[in-house]
């Protein structure tokens, strides 16, 4: 038999039935849940009268809607409440593994919770009504985000209907130079498959420069996946997988932990497995990334000028840069480092965990806010991160340096709380999307690394953040 | 569901490519705990000079004169033609409950993003992936006639133009039969509940610490 890919070893192991045309009936393990993408699934579930199949799958809680500050005043718009207090009604009604609703200490975005409390596991199934989902494939787990309808699919059958994806494969190998992180990796990769690239894959990343990178960081590449198109980015267990998951609440014990570890190091590809597509980056070319459209495929190293639409030959691509230099304000061939920012978000799924924060709180230790920046939101993306970072006097540095120091929550990465741009805003973001509106209507977003975003704040504009250290 | 065998449907061309989710319905619409009711806001903030936000009656809302879908021509479109990779971006389901909210049935374009393509099918859309050739064609005879109708026929997976030339696409047979019968997909997997349990036994002899 030809050697299997990681994902065919994770996909074989949960399909419960196949149809001749391919499409198969795949076995759910943990299905996460939030506030946003749920309601209309319980809703359905209640109308036809089905209950969960299996509940304990379940992990849930509101992150999206959560206000980052005041906690004592509750949620104060109307309709933000309703959506939390009806995930409340709802877990109460149908039953969950773990629920934090809002105010609890473990409280934050669900793709930083999972990890942390140990219900993601390697070789699992993980869905969410989210499509950065893909974020728990760093652990070695078949993760991606689904829709409404699929999320009520999985609740009254612990199951999805699906094809297989392809497999591709995205080799990093090499060292990351100084000040270069698994961000920049991520946008490199999706400045050169663009954001359709991985359409119809699965990533799988592999390389020194990924093995070399905590599991924080292998997070961050694979949240990113999506954005590349992939529904699906996964990295393969290995000992600092085990070594991270030991010992947290929901991780095996005992006897279950030896077996579990056993089991899981099957699951790395085999030497002689193929891949549909292959993609070859060198760490050592990658320079510290910065957005400058509405695509996060428009995306530069910060030596770079903004593109001038009168060099590109395609009239679709030209008309989409010019759209996208008016809505963000750009001159053509400006150099991305006279970029000015208004305000700096350091948080999302994306990066918000504890070397993220440790990261940024290393550029700004004994340095200031510019004056050009209105506000520097820096949001933990849980409540274990916050309580970890202030425990190592993270809070007092960004305190220090001008920065606002928040409760857990998505914030400003999509600003469906109060956290958001004005129109015209610019801000330089360590979230995953730069679509128009995306923070705020009107609002400008590039996206940067934690050190890249902490670096624009002190500067007031873009700099190469190697340039600092 | 609803379901969809045949329509003889206006065109509406969207000239551009990588239409992401938060275009098509901004995320504060994301809000309301219905499934209905997105009709009015799909494309929200291209279509509409004033922030949108969820509830607000639409008809005394300024339009966006630039913006093609506002023309009256196009008030009755059921086919969206699209560029490549239409829906990529969130995951949210609102995206197509506000497509066919507004009444469309069937979406063309080069391709897809992958979630929006699955969740299309949950809601009785059709998206059809059309050849580049195709699509630049269908793209320069819309945007020249006041009233581009194409007919789409699932049974037969084909599209038929103006001039009568008709085009196949492909469709998996799981996703036709849903489509063509309007089936409730859990329904239809919940006949294979005995199965899934025996899966979940061996799964739980396996790996029990999944199910501690
Ligand atoms: S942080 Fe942003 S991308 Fe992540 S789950 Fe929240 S809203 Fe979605």
């Amino acid at each position: 038999m030809a050697g299997r890919t990681l994902y065919d070893k994770l996909w074989d192991s949960h399909v419960v039935s196949e149809a001749s045309d391919g499409t198969c009936l795949i076995y759910i393990d943990r299905h996460l849940m939030h506030e946003v993408t749920s309601p209309q699934a319980f809703e359905g579930m209640r109308l036809m009268g089905r209950k969960p199949w299996r509940k304990d799958s379940i992990v849930a809680v509101p992150d999206h809607n959560t206000p980052t500050d005041h906690w004592e005043k509750g949620i104060e718009e109307p309709i933000s409440r309703l959506q939390v207090e009806t995930l409340d009604a709802n877990i109460l009604e149908f039953g969950a593994l773990v629920y934090y609703p809002f105010k609890h200490e473990n409280q934050g975005i669900i793709h930083v919770i999972g990890p942390e409390n140990g219900t993601t596991l390697p070789g699992m199934t993980v869905v969410c009504g989210d499509s950065h989902t893909s974020t728990h494939g760093a652990f070695g787990t078949l993760a991606h985000g689904i829709g409404t309808s699929e999320v009520e699919h999985v609740l009254a059958t612990q199951t999805l209907v699906a094809k297989k994806s392809k497999r591709m494969l995205v080799r990093v190998e090499g060292q990351l130079g100084q000040g270069v992180s698994a961000k920049d990796i991520a946008l490199a990769v999706i400045g050169k498959i663009g954001t359709a690239g991985g359409t119809g894959f699965a990533i799988e990343f592999c390389g020194s420069a990924i093995r070399a990178l905590s599991m924080e960081g292998r997070m961050t590449v694979c949240n990113l996946a999506i954005e590349a198109g992939a529904r699906a980015g996964l990295i393969a267990p290995d000992e600092k997988t085990t070594a991270y998951l030991e010992g947290r609440t929901f991780a095996p014990k005992g006897q279950d932990w030896d077996r579990a570890v056993a089991y899981w190091a099957t699951l790395p590809s085999d030497p002689d497995a193929t891949f549909d597509a292959v993609v070859d980056l060198r760490a050592g070319d990658i320079a510290p990334q910065v957005t400058w459209g509405t695509s996060p495929e428009q995306v530069l190293a910060i030596g770079g000028r903004v593109p001038n639409p009168a060099n590109e030959a395609d009239p679709v691509k030209r008309t989409g840069i010019e759209r996208a230099l008016a809505y963000m304000g750009l001159q053509a061939d400006m150099p991305l480092t006279d970029i000015q920012v208004d305000k700096v978000f350091i948080g999302s799924c994306t990066n918000s965990r504890i070397e993220d924060l440790r990261a940024a709180a290393g550029i700004a230790k004994g340095r200031e806010k510019a004056a050009n920046v209105k506000q520097v939101l820096v949001v933990p993306g849980s409540g274990q991160v916050k309580r970890q970072a202030e425990a190592e006097g993270l809070d007092k540095i960004f305190l220090a340096a001008g920065f606002e120091w928040r409760e857990p929550g998505c914030s400003m990465c999509l600003a469906m709380n109060a956290d958001r741009l004005a129109p015209g805003e610019r801000c330089a973001s360590t979230s995953n999307r730069n679509f128009e509106g995306r923070q705020g209507p009107g609002g400008r977003t590039h996206l940067v690394s934690p050190v890249m975003a902490a670096a624009a704040a002190i500067a007031g504009r873009f700099v190469d953040v190697r340039n600092l250290h | 569901m609803k379901s969809f065998q045949q329509l003889k449907g206006l065109v509406f061309p969207l000239d551009r490519a990588n239409v992401d989710t938060d275009a098509i319905i901004p995320k504060q619409f994301l809000k309301s705990i219905k499934r209905s009711g997105f009709g009015p806001y799909l494309f929200d903030e291209w279509r509409y000079l004033d922030h949108g936000e969820p509830g607000m009656d639409c008809r005394g809302r300024p339009l966006n004169p630039e913006f093609l879908l506002n023309q009256p021509r196009y008030r009755a479109a059921q086919i969206l033609l699209a560029r490549h990779n239409f829906g990529c971006g969130s995951s949210r389901e609102h995206a197509p409950w506000a497509i066919e909210g507004f009444g469309f049935q069937v979406i063309l374009a080069p391709s897809f993003a992958d979630i929006f393509f699955n969740n299309c099918y949950k809601n009785g859309l059709l998206p059809i992936v059309v050849g580049e050739d195709l699509i630049e064609r269908l793209f320069r005879e819309s945007l020249a006639s006041d009233a581009y109708f194409l007919d789409v026929n699932l049974e037969q997976q084909t599209v038929t133009l103006p001039s009568g030339e008709a085009f196949g696409f492909d469709i998996t047979p799981h996703r036709k039969h849903c489509l063509l019968n309007g089936l409730d997909e859990i329904g239809l997997t919940l006949l294979q509940a005995d199965g899934i349990r025996a899966f979940e036994a061996r799964h739980r002899r396996n790996q029990p610490w999944l199910f501690a």
